[in-house]
């Protein structure tokens, strides 16, 4: 589900980039001969002989070509990111170098791009009122690491919730997500290991990676037959000088990849993980919660073993409206993680309240407060995601990842037309994320669309009516598909049964 | 990159930036990622960092991302630092190229979590100047603690704050929060905004603990005299633990935490740690809640002795630090006699 576009848009893309990069050099020029004023902040004078902080083309991209359409990024918002939620608006009078506020707000902007994807970042409600008396009870912060003063009753009943939810023996929080992956995969290998990382992994893997000292061997995107030669060529040669079998390997993937909206191939990394006696890694930051049939993550997405994955690791800042990462898994791995992991010797622990949102938010998926909402949730959730995947394929647009993922991606190209959509949405009172290099490769900037369980029917509509526009209006109808309403009967990514 | 503001994560950038008196600050919304994201954001392969050997663990990931050459120099010591610098100097001269791009970095605490002792900051800004090193100062421990404003070191030594390149600190201990900042001129902390790893590509502080250290602020700006209570207490308490047999004060009079490490150790460091094990074990029986300072052992670089960590905070009344100080000395005396 990776459509190609079309060559004249990838023509006009790589075109775009180099009149933007001559213009950039232009402006250099003048900048540093006086002729243009400089308005970026420069090194102070005592310093000025020092080695400089920055190498000049290091920043030329910044300069030149994001500082051009940087109001879309970084917009303050004043209001619990839900469904709806209230912009600042802010104005740049010298061509975004600096913003002011004018102190009006723009209200009521459907927000298509926060991670809500249970609609559980919300204002404060009456429901909320064991996070305030926990507040009362516990404070703020707790101003101790795991080790030393920092383990709280609250952490451990969160980390048995935890553990129930994801039906493995047992659970450890803490206190960051990106910091969770980062500081737990060094603890697990080490120098003589051999790690085999998707190429699209997040910033947070790959640094866990490279801080392990581990050997790295990216391979390609969810590509199976890349991955098994791979793992062939690590068994026969071993280790590069010495030919020694490795002492790990291991294989770090995510439940859905934030970037491009596709779902990992679980089933077939298990069995080739199952042939090559490897250990797998799954990062779901993006699907706990938000995939499977009871939110349970891409485990149950695909209905496999809770022991066929060797290490579970997520998030709760996407689904469950708090913020902190967990590692899930057996007994052994996680007494052994609560002894050697960086995080639980040096790095504060998780704030009480928001482990208290937590445990509140897992007792709503669970259902264990009595209520059908959490599976509700789910349900609207998936509704969604399904209508609107559809819905866009049908208008034209060339849209990446899988088609039950909530993260839909929706491809834009061209730099300038990223910030057209962006700005105009704005106007029309959506807000979109879009994404543009060095995130994604050069000619793919993207617009990236997160589905969420509070969205409704009249939302989507209204959302899908401004980007039928948009798309008429920038020329962003690529699609060679254009797939008619009817159901399609033949779907290579569809594992379930039925719908 | 995409929106991860709201107004309350503005108001504290401001505010923080104001209560240091410089032109921007930036909020993580971890502390261990806040110096551990910052150096790896400004020196790359092939430039030179030279840091104290007692520089915690945070700094040590930070480096080790960076994949900059390290030079570590013995801790404290300008002296030490200074031949370093020198024979860098030398290298440089050889190959004038070089160095022309190779940036260098001076990298330190302000109190150092592992030892309570204060940095040389006068002298290291002097040799800042001398040999064009920028210095990145990580203030965890004495941000709400030193100085008349609580300011951290840069106020108590009354060195200008725009002679530090980058302030780093964690709200973790004086703001009772989580997360972190770093401040500094808008030269230097605008590009983290880019290019800082623990920013771009993670979610931001929770607006409840944003706040919380909005109110943590408000409460430093107000009541400006808890610094110098701060500072008698801990004072206090110092002098009150020395001359205990077998156990000796390490750390500055004025930081609010210091270690007690054994005067000699038995030769293991098992034996060491179970000793000083037993001492918390029996002040926790007295309702004396102590810690040991915990390494990862096997991944530190210099490996600090074994001690107990002793924090003071400014709400303790002067009985029951004197209580506190009695009950260790006694356990103290049980134990290791």
């Amino acid at each position: 589900s990776f459509e190609e576009a079309p060559l004249h848009v990838l023509v006009f893309t790589y075109m775009g980039y180099g009149i933007g990069t001559l213009f950039g050099y232009f402006r250099d020029f003048l900048r540093n001969w006086g002729i243009e004023k400089c308005n970026a902040a420069i090194e102070r004078e005592e310093q000025k002989d020092f080695v400089p902080l920055y190498q000049d083309f290091e920043n030329f991209y910044t300069r030149n070509l994001y500082m051009r359409i940087r109001d879309n990024w970084n917009r303050p918002i004043c209001s619990a990111p839900g469904a709806h939620f209230d912009v600042m608006e802010r104005v740049s009078d010298d061509y975004n170098w600096t913003f002011r506020f004018t102190g009006r707000i723009i209200k009521d902007v459907i927000n298509m791009g926060s991670y809500n994807f249970l609609g559980l970042a919300v204002k404060y409600n009456e429901s909320m009122r064991t996070i305030k008396d926990v507040l009362e009870t516990y404070g703020s912060g707790v101003a101790s690491t795991r080790h030393e003063m920092g383990t709280l009753d609250k952490h451990k009943e969160l980390e048995d919730l935890m553990a129930k939810f994801l039906n493995v023996e047992a659970a450890m929080v803490f206190g960051m997500g990106f910091a969770t992956n980062s500081m737990n995969i060094p603890a697990l290998v080490g120098k003589g290991c051999l790690i085999l990382s998707d190429e699209l992994n997040h910033a947070s893997i790959v640094l866990g990676a490279r801080l392990s000292g581990a050997t790295i061997r990216p391979f390609k995107h969810n590509n199976i037959q890349d991955l098994e030669k791979l793992l062939r060529d690590a068994i026969i040669y071993g280790q590069p000088r010495t030919r020694r079998a490795w002492k790990k390997i291991l294989i770090l993937v995510e439940g859905i990849y934030s970037m491009e909206g596709s779902i990992v191939n679980l089933p077939q990394i298990v069995a080739l993980k199952k042939k090559y006696k490897a250990y797998l890694y799954v990062d779901e930051a993006h699907s706990i919660g938000a995939v499977g049939p009871t939110g349970r993550g891409v485990r149950e997405f695909f209905g496999m073993d809770p022991d066929d994955v060797d290490v579970y690791m997520g998030t709760f800042t996407k689904s469950f409206g708090a913020s902190g990462g967990y590692i899930a898994g057996k007994k052994e791995l996680v007494d052994y993680l609560r002894v050697h992991s960086h995080s639980a010797v040096y790095a504060t622990s998780m704030s009480p309240p928001i482990a208290e949102q937590i445990i509140r938010s897992l007792k709503l998926i669970m259902g264990l407060d009595g209520t059908t909402q959490g599976l509700q949730r789910i349900r609207q959730l998936a509704k969604n995601t399904k209508y609107f995947r559809e819905k866009l394929k049908e208008i034209g647009l060339i849209i990446y990842g899988n088609d039950k993922s909530p993260v839909v991606p929706v491809l834009l190209y061209m730099p300038s037309k990223v910030a057209a959509f962006a700005r105009h949405m704005l106007d029309r009172k959506i807000g979109v994320v879009v994404v543009g290099f060095p995130a994604t490769p050069l000619a793919e900037a993207r617009a990236r669309f997160c589905i969420s369980a509070a969205h409704t029917r009249e939302m989507l509509d209204t959302v899908l009516e401004a980007i039928d526009e948009m798309g008429d209006l920038l020329h962003l109808k690529y699609s060679r598909h254009r797939k008619s309403a009817r159901p399609v009967l033949n779907d290579e990514m569809n594992f379930e049964l039925d719908d | 990159m995409d929106s991860k503001k709201t107004y309350v994560h503005l108001d504290l950038e401001e505010r923080l930036a104001k209560f240091m008196k410089t032109e921007e600050a930036i909020i993580y919304s971890y502390g261990f990622s806040t110096i551990a994201s910052a150096i790896p954001a400004y020196s790359k392969r092939g430039d030179i960092v030279f840091v104290d050997r007692a520089a915690c663990f945070a700094i040590q990931k930070g480096l080790q991302a960076s994949r900059s050459d390290i030079k570590l120099f013995k801790h404290n010591d300008v002296a030490d630092l200074e031949r370093l610098l020198k024979e860098q100097e030398i290298e440089d001269q050889k190959n004038p190229r070089k160095a022309r791009v190779t940036r260098r970095f001076i990298v330190v605490e302000g109190l150092y979590m592992n030892t309570g002792t204060i940095c040389p900051l006068p002298e290291l800004v002097k040799l800042k100047y001398k040999y064009k090193a920028r210095i990145f100062l990580e203030e965890s421990l004495s941000f709400g603690v030193l100085g008349e404003h609580g300011r951290g070191v840069t106020e108590h030594y009354g060195i200008s704050i725009d002679d530090i390149d980058l302030i780093s600190a964690n709200m973790e201990n004086a703001l009772a929060s989580i997360g972190g900042f770093c401040c500094g001129r808008s030269f230097v902390i605008d590009h983290q905004r880019l290019s800082g790893q623990g920013y771009c590509f993670s979610a931001s502080l929770p607006p409840l603990l944003a706040a919380a250290a909005i109110e943590a602020l408000n409460i430093m700006e107000e009541n400006p005299g808890i610094f110098a209570v701060l500072k008698k207490k801990c004072q206090q308490i110092h002098k009150a633990l020395q001359g205990i047999s077998g156990l000796k004060v390490v750390g500055e009079s004025f930081s609010p935490a210091f270690h007690l490490q054994l005067e000699e150790s038995t030769g293991s460091r098992e034996k060491d740690v179970k000793l000083l094990q037993e001492i918390v074990n029996q002040c926790m029986s007295r309702s004396i809640a102590l810690t040991q300072a915990r390494y990862l052992e096997k991944e530190e670089k210099c490996l600090p002795p074994p001690s107990i960590r002793v924090v003071v905070t400014v709400e303790q009344t002067e009985e029951e630090l004197e209580r506190a100080a009695s009950t260790i000395k006694e356990v103290a005396q049980a134990v290791l006699l």
